[in-house]
C-alpha cells in the first residue's frame, strides 16, 4: 500500500487539529468508540458541534493548555493511500519541531485563518516547508464559514501568498490552494456547495493525486553501509553482505561501483532482499549487497556508482536549524551524523543567521539559540560523502550530535 | 529475478531500524509478549540480518496471566527459529515484595510489568529495548518516538524528546540509560494484519474465532475459563464464539464476538470494524491518560 507522509504548519486557533479530526471523521477512519469519546467531551465543554480538536490533542499538559507542545503522529487511510500526519505545533518558538515535521514529510498543509489571512506566521511555516524541499505544500485557507465563503477574501489572501512564493528559493516546489471550512467540512472530503466559484479538487482528493513513490528520486542512487552481515555457518561461510538502505536512486547487479572512503572499485555482484535474490534494489528499499570482491567495508562506508560520485571532504557550508537551549558557538565540538555516518565537527564560522520570513534580513551573530536558522561553516576530523542538500535530499543533510547530552542538537542542509 | 520496486515502505523502514539498533548498541534485547505485533517484529528482524541469525536475545516479562496458547506459541517459536528466550516472572517481583499484587473486581497485572521489566534490564544490562508498540494504538504513543531514551529509572521524559529528522536515528546514550525501539511505529493495525496475511505469519489461536466460557462486565467479554479474571457471582458464565484481537495479560484483555476463522476474515474484519483496538483493553480504560502515567513509569 501506497504511504504518504504529510507535515502541518498552521497558528495557534488556525483550526489545525480541527482539520485533523475533520479528516479522520470524513474518511470514516474515527472508530465508533473514539467519536463517542469526542462527543462526550464536546458536550461537557458546553459546545452545540463536534470538536474534532479532540481528537488528537494527546499529552495531559496539551489539554491542560489547549495546545499541542509535540510532534504527534496521526494515521488515516484510503481505499488508494495510508496517510501518515505529523502534527506540528505553530507557535514561533516551536520552529524546531516543525523541521522535523517536514524532513520526514513529502507533503505539508499550511492552514491559514480567512479572516486573519497571510501574517508573519505563515510566512515562517511557508519558509522551512521551503527549507526543507517538502515537495508538495497545499495552503489551506480555512475558516471559509466565518468570510460568506467569499471568493474575493479567497483571491486576496491567495495572492498574498503569492507574493511569498515569488521569494522562494526551492522554485519547483509544488503549491496548490484550496478554501475549506474543517469545522462545517467543506471540500475537506466532501465538495463544497457553499464554493461554486472555487473549481480545484478537495483536500482529500488532491492528496490522493500524489505519487509518493516517484518524490525525490534524483536518479543518484547512495548506499550508506548500516550493518556488515557475516553468518559465519556452514552454507554461508564466506558470506560478506553489506546492509543498508537506497537512497536517490536504484542499484542493479553487475552495476560497477565505487566504495568510500577507500575507493576501491568493485561490481555488484549479487543484491538480496530478505532470502530473496532479486536484480535490481529501487529506492528506499533496505536490502543487503555482495560485491565481486573481497572488500574491506564497514558500518558508515558507502557505496556509490563508480560514473557517479558525491562530494569527499573535510569541511563543508551548511544551513543550520538548531534546537537546543544550550547556544551553538564557533570553536564549538559536536558529533555530526550524516546517515548513519558519524565523525567529529567543529563549528569553523557562523555566516549570517538568516530570518525564517522572507523579510530578508540577516544578522551577523557569534552563537545560535534555540530555534534559530543560519549559514555555518564546519570542519571535520574525518571525510564525508555528501551532495548538496538541494539534489539529494537525504544523503545533503546531518544531524549533530552534543557530546555531553547526547541529544540532537541541530539539523543541517549542506549548501 | 524480480526487483524491489513494489516495496512495502513499513517494512523496508522497520528492516531499517533493526539495522541501526544492532550497529548501535551493545546488548539490545526484544521485547516478546507473544502477541502478534512482536511476532510480526520476529519476522521483520529475520528479514533484517538473513542469512545471519537474529543477534539478540528474546525477553518476556510473564505474568503468570497470560493465555496458554500464547505461551505454547512462544516456546515453539524459539525452538523453530533456534532464538535465545529469556523469561522473567512478575510473580518472581512480588513474592520479592518489590511489586504489590492489586486486589478487587479489576485487578491486573499489566502495571506490575513495569517493575519486572526494569530490573531485567538492569540484571542484563540492555541498552536497546525493542517493543511493538505503535504509534496509532493511543494518543500518549502517537508522540513516541522511535528511538526512545529512558533515564536511569526507565522514565519516559515527553517533553523533552530528541528530535528524529530524516532517516537518522540517534542512539547515543550514557551508562545506565536505555533505548526503547519502535520498529513498528508507523504501523496501523490494518497494517500489521495485512502483513501478517501476505508473509503468512503464524499466531496463536485465540487470535481465531473459537467457542470460550466467557461473561460480560461493562459491555466487554470476559474469558471464564479460569481464575485468573475475578468474577462477581451474578456475572453469568456463557459460551460464546469469539477472538481477541489483542493479546495481552488475560486480566485485561477482553474478546471480541467474531466468526472470523482465518486470517483472511480477520483482515476482513478488522477493515469493517468501527471499535478500536484498544477499546477492548481495560488497562486504558481507567483513565484517558492510562497510557501516559504507565510510561513515563517505564511501561514501554
Amino acid at each position: 500500500m501506497e504511504v504518504l507522509k504529510l507535515a502541518t504548519a498552521g497558528s495557534v486557533d488556525d483550526g489545525k487539529s480541527t482539520l485533523i479530526g475533520r479528516l479522520l471523521y470524513d474518511t470514516k477512519s474515527l472508530t465508533s468508540d473514539k467519536i463517542e469519546a469526542i462527543q462526550q467531551k464536546s458536550e461537557q465543554l458546553g459546545y452545540d458541534y463536534l470538536d474534532f480538536s479532540l481528537a488528537t490533542d494527546g499529552l495531559v499538559a496539551e489539554r491542560e493548555q489547549g495546545i499541542t507542545i509535540d510532534v504527534a503522529h496521526i494515521y488515516f487511510s484510503t481505499q488508494n493511500k495510508s496517510y501518515i500526519i505529523a502534527d506540528t505545533p505553530g507557535h514561533v518558538e516551536y520552529t524546531r519541531n516543525m523541521v522535523t515535521g517536514a524532513s520526514t514529510s513529502q507533503a505539508a498543509i499550511i492552514l491559514i485563518d480567512a479572516r486573519k489571512g497571510v501574517i508573519e506566521q505563515t510566512n515562517r511555516h511557508f519558509f522551512i516547508n521551503n527549507l526543507l524541499r517538502v515537495k508538495t505544500v497545499i495552503v489551506a485557507i480555512n475558516k471559509m464559514d466565518l468570510v460568506d465563503f467569499s471568493e474575493e477574501r479567497y483571491n486576496q489572501i491567495k495572492s498574498d501568498f503569492e507574493i511569498l512564493m515569488s521569494k522562494r528559493d526551492y522554485q519547483e516546489q509544488n503549491i496548490t490552494f484550496i478554501p475549506v471550512s474543517a469545522l462545517k467540512g467543506d471540500n475537506v472530503v466532501a465538495k463544497s456547495v457553499n464554493t461554486p466559484w472555487y473549481k480545484g479538487k478537495t483536500l482529500i482528493d488532491y492528496l490522493e493525486t500524489i505519487d509518493s513513490q516517484a518524490l525525490y528520486n534524483s536518479g543518484t542512487p547512495r548506499f550508506p553501509v548500516q550493518y556488515v552481515i557475516r553468518p559465519k555457518t556452514e552454507e554461508f561461510h564466506d558470506y560478506r553482505g553489506y546492509a543498508g538502505k537506497v537512497y536517490g536512486g536504484e542499484l542493479s547487479v553487475g552495476d560497477e561501483v565505487v566504495v568510500l572512503p577507500s575507493q576501491t572499485k568493485s561490481k555488484i555482484k549479487g543484491i538480496q532482499f530478505y532470502d530473496q535474490e532479486v536484480k535490481t534494489a529501487s529506492r528506499r528499499s533496505s536490502v543487503t549487497i555482495t560485491l565481486t570482491d573481497d572488500v574491506n567495508i564497514s558500518r558508515g562506508d558507502m557505496i556509490v556508482k563508480a560514473n557517479d560520485l558525491p562530494t569527499v571532504d573535510k569541511q563543508f557550508t551548511a544551513t543550520v536549524s538548531w534546537m537546543d537551549t544550550k547556544h551553538l558557538n564557533v570553536g564549538g565540538k559536536y558529533v555530526l551524523q550524516h546517515g548513519v555516518n558519524r565523525v567529529l565537527a567543529k563549528v569553523d564560522k557562523i555566516h549570517h543567521k538568516i530570518n525564517p520570513d522572507y523579510s530578508g534580513i540577516d544578522q551577523t551573530v557569534d552563537s545560535l539559540k534555540i530555534n534559530d536558522i543560519a549559514t555555518v561553516s564546519f570542519k571535520l576530523n574525518k571525510p564525508v560523502f555528501y551532495d548538496a542538500f538541494k539534489s539529494h535530499r537525504t544523503n545533503g543533510s546531518f544531524i549533530l550530535i552534543d557530546t555531553l547530552s547526547n541529544n540532537t542538537v541541530a539539523a543541517g542542509f549542506i549548501q | 529475478m524480480k526487483n524491489t520496486s513494489q516495496i512495502n515502505p513499513l517494512e523496508n523502514e522497520a528492516i531499517y531500524i533493526f539495522r541501526e539498533v544492532a550497529a548501535q548498541f551493545e546488548k539490545p534485547v526484544l521485547l516478546f509478549s507473544g502477541g502478534k505485533d512482536s511476532i510480526t517484529l520476529v519476522r521483520l528482524a529475520q528479514k533484517a540480518f538473513y542469512p545471519a541469525s537474529i543477534p539478540f536475545p528474546l525477553l518476556h516479562i510473564d505474568t503468570g496471566h497470560n493465555f496458554p496458547e500464547t505461551i505454547a506459541f512462544r516456546d515453539r517459536l524459539v525452538k523453530e527459529l533456534g532464538l535465545e528466550l529469556i523469561v522473567r516472572n512478575v510473580q518472581d517481583s512480588i513474592n520479592q515484595g518489590k511489586a504489590k499484587e492489586e486486589s478487587g473486581k479489576y485487578a491486573s497485572r499489566n502495571t506490575l510489568q513495569t517493575v519486572t521489566l526494569l530490573d531485567a534490564i538492569e540484571e542484563f544490562k540492555f541498552d536497546a529495548c525493542i517493543g511493538g508498540a505503535r504509534r496509532d494504538e493511543e494518543k500518549a504513543r502517537a508522540k513516541e518516538r522511535i528511538f526512545s531514551v529512558r533515564d536511569d529509572f526507565g522514565q519516559w521524559d515527553e517533553k523533552n524528546q530528541r528530535p528524529e529528522l530524516f532517516d537518522m536515528l540517534n542512539g547515543m546514550i550514557e551508562h545506565g540509560q536505555n533505548v526503547r525501539v519502535f520498529p513498528i511505529s508507523n504501523w496501523t493495525e490494518l497494517d500489521v494484519w495485512s502483513y501478517i496475511q501476505k508473509e503468512n505469519i503464524e499466531i496463536p489461536s485465540i487470535y481465531f474465532s473459537h467457542t470460550r466460557a466467557t461473561f460480560l462486565r461493562d459491555g466487554l467479554i470476559w474469558s471464564a475459563d479460569d481464575d485468573v479474571v475475578f468474577r462477581e457471582e451474578d456475572e453469568i458464565v456463557e459460551d460464546r464464539v469469539v477472538r481477541f484481537r489483542t493479546v495481552g495479560d488475560m486480566s485485561c484483555t477482553a474478546a471480541v464476538l467474531s466468526e472470523a476463522k482465518t486470517i483472511d476474515s480477520v483482515v476482513e474484519e478488522i477493515r469493517n470494524s468501527t471499535i478500536s483496538e484498544r477499546g477492548a483493553r481495560i488497562d486504558d480504560k481507567r483513565s484517558e491518560v492510562a497510557m501516559e502515567k504507565r510510561k513515563q513509569q517505564g511501561y514501554f
